[in-house]
């Protein structure tokens, strides 16, 4: 049976996360992400699972990224200054394959920024924040409910591409309770295991290795320098490297239109919306309020990898409206995407755009 | 149906959990939608603290409080941080001892914290009297529900002491109605 509550996001954050089986959290409390760790602290210990509180965030990441290849779905939660310090290692997971689940609920930035308000200025971070080239998966919830199921779902998605994968929250939901429906159980999809006698670091034919299960008797070694797909060091040979980097990218972007999780409002529309998280409240309640068919709206549940097919399905579209709580980092992406006019609509502070403001917008269209 | 409500007072006196425990009336006994949000602040520890709730019957969309049509306010601070422009139509229950400022609009004057001290034996009920006056008054919630969510959310041993500051609410709200 499900069950009606009425939670909080980073708790409905912690409680999908138990729902899709992460036993292990390895985390630093920061602000706005701290209930996560709480609600972790206090519900895994009565579990199978481990608790551990570590001395900062390039701690936290590096014991989730062990913790994984033990065979355990794990996270951590951060905000801003936390995530920055986690990217080295999320570099190290995505060289290395390890499936884990990273959330940040972002705050106000740069730096210490603003601990209590919300933002969504992370967004190019986690696609580009670590060095190198790859790609990984970062969906965004804009409701309590949203941030239980995509939670859950995001352990599925680092399990089938074994990458680092993000739920970009930010204060806003974090710390807004709702109504939500805990369903009976969730989808659980979990790693494709190594069988034996095949390579450790080779891609199937989706571009993603078989997992070698711990005490299964597969010895492998597992690096972050490039390696072949024995998983040795060969960090001078150009075509191991080349062929190593574009697998990494290839198994995540040609899934991309697979991955998506969206909906679409009105794709005749010639006035489109294009929204994930917080924002996306602000547009339902300007097309609830004043219906109009010559207005859509594409919400992404999952922004990277960025399904740019979706734009096209609006075949009407004259113009594309990004509303983002950062000044402009999702809007650029559409931008190369279309050559239709693209408005940014970047709002900074800590608040989310008011029905109102894009009310106006709207009004002052040609 | 929709209500937007707005508390206002000082950190520690459980601004925020009374709205956390009128959302959860709504959302989990009155089966309506409820969004419940706050100010994050360091100003928050015992500066102006301010918590919002949202209950309609339908779902919420965009979830922060715009224009609250009911406001309780219970410190001089919140008052004049939160309080100062309420719609003419709005209504606001203040804690009569402790803003001396009265709004433009209806208002109603709950000795909550003063209840809570003498009549109860505990100031820290102060929250929950208040809370029985606002239902009293707006019935944005039922009774049966808000007593239902107080129980959830009061820790084990305080039911008794809260169950009778929530009844004692009642009794204030439903005098000031009276009087009217």
């Amino acid at each position: 049976m499900s069950k009606i509550e009425f939670m909080q996001g980073n708790t409905a954050c912690a409680e999908g996360a138990l729902a899709a089986g992460c036993r292990f959290f390895g985390g630093y409390p920061i602000t706005p992400s701290t209930e996560i760790a709480e609600h972790m602290a206090r519900r895994l210990p009565k579990t199978d699972g481990v608790f551990v509180q570590m001395e900062d965030e390039i701690a936290s990441i590096a014991a989730v990224i062990g913790a994984s290849w033990t065979g355990a779905r794990a996270m951590t939660a951060t905000s801003g200054p936390g995530f920055s310090l986690m990217m080295e290692n999320i570099g190290y997971a995505v060289m290395t394959e390890t499936p884990c689940v990273i959330v940040n609920i972002q705050r106000g930035g740069p730096s210490t920024g603003q601990p209590t308000m919300g933002a969504q200025g992370d967004m190019l971070q986690c696609r580009f924040g670590s060095h190198g080239d790859y790609s990984t998966i970062a969906l965004s919830p804009s409701s309590v409910q949203e941030m239980y199921d995509l939670t859950a779902k995001a352990f599925n998605l680092a399990d089938r591409f074994r990458v680092p994968v993000f739920v970009m929250s930010d204060e806003v939901i974090g710390h807004t309770r709702e109504r939500i429906t805990i369903p009976d159980r969730v989808e659980i999809v979990t790693r494709r295991p190594l069988e034996k006698g095949t390579l450790p670091f080779r891609g199937g034919d989706d571009g993603v290795p078989g997992f070698p299960e711990f005490g299964m008797g597969h010895g492998v070694h597992v690096t972050g320098l490039t390696h072949d797909e024995r998983g040795y060091p060969e960090a001078t040979d150009p075509h191991v490297h080349a062929a190593l980097v574009q697998r990494l990218v290839s198994k995540v972007e040609s899934a991309r239109h697979d991955i998506a999780d969206y909906e679409v409002v009105n794709p005749d529309a010639e006035t489109v919306f294009v929204t994930y998280g917080p924002p996306t409240r602000s547009v339902k309640q300007v097309m609830h309020d004043q219906p109009d068919e010559g207005v859509g709206h594409l919400h992404l549940r999952i922004v990277w990898p960025f399904p740019e097919r979706l734009l096209r399905l609006f075949t009407n579209a004259k113009t594309f409206i990004v509303p983002e709580m950062n000044m402009g980092q999702v809007a650029r992406e559409v931008e190369r995407h279309t050559d239709l006019p693209v408005i940014s609509v970047p709002k900074l502070g800590g608040e989310l755009h008011t029905p109102g403001e894009l009310r106006t917008l709207l009004e002052a269209r040609p | 149906m929709r209500h937007e409500i707005r508390f206002s007072g000082f950190g520690g006196q459980g601004i925020i959990l009374s709205a956390v425990i009128l959302g959860r009336a709504a959302a989990l006994y009155d089966h309506n939608y409820a969004v419940q949000t706050q100010v994050y602040g360091p100003e928050a520890r015992g500066g102006a603290s301010m918590s919002a709730v949202i209950i309609s019957d339908e779902p919420i969309l965009y979830p922060e409080v715009t224009d609250p049509d009911i406001y309780v306010i219970m410190s001089q601070q919140g008052f004049e941080k939160y309080g100062t422009r309420p719609a003419p139509e709005a209504v606001m229950l203040i804690d009569a001892d402790l803003v001396h400022s009265r709004p433009p609009c209806t208002f109603y004057e709950i000795r909550s914290t003063t209840e809570a001290k003498t009549a109860l034996g505990r100031v820290i009920v102060a929250n929950i009297v208040m809370l029985g006056a606002l239902v009293a008054v707006t019935g944005v919630v039922s009774t049966a529900a808000i007593e239902k969510a107080v129980l959830d959310s009061v820790p084990r041993g305080t039911e008794e002491l809260n169950m009778k500051a929530l009844r004692r609410g009642f009794e204030l709200g439903d005098k000031e109605v009276d009087t009217r």
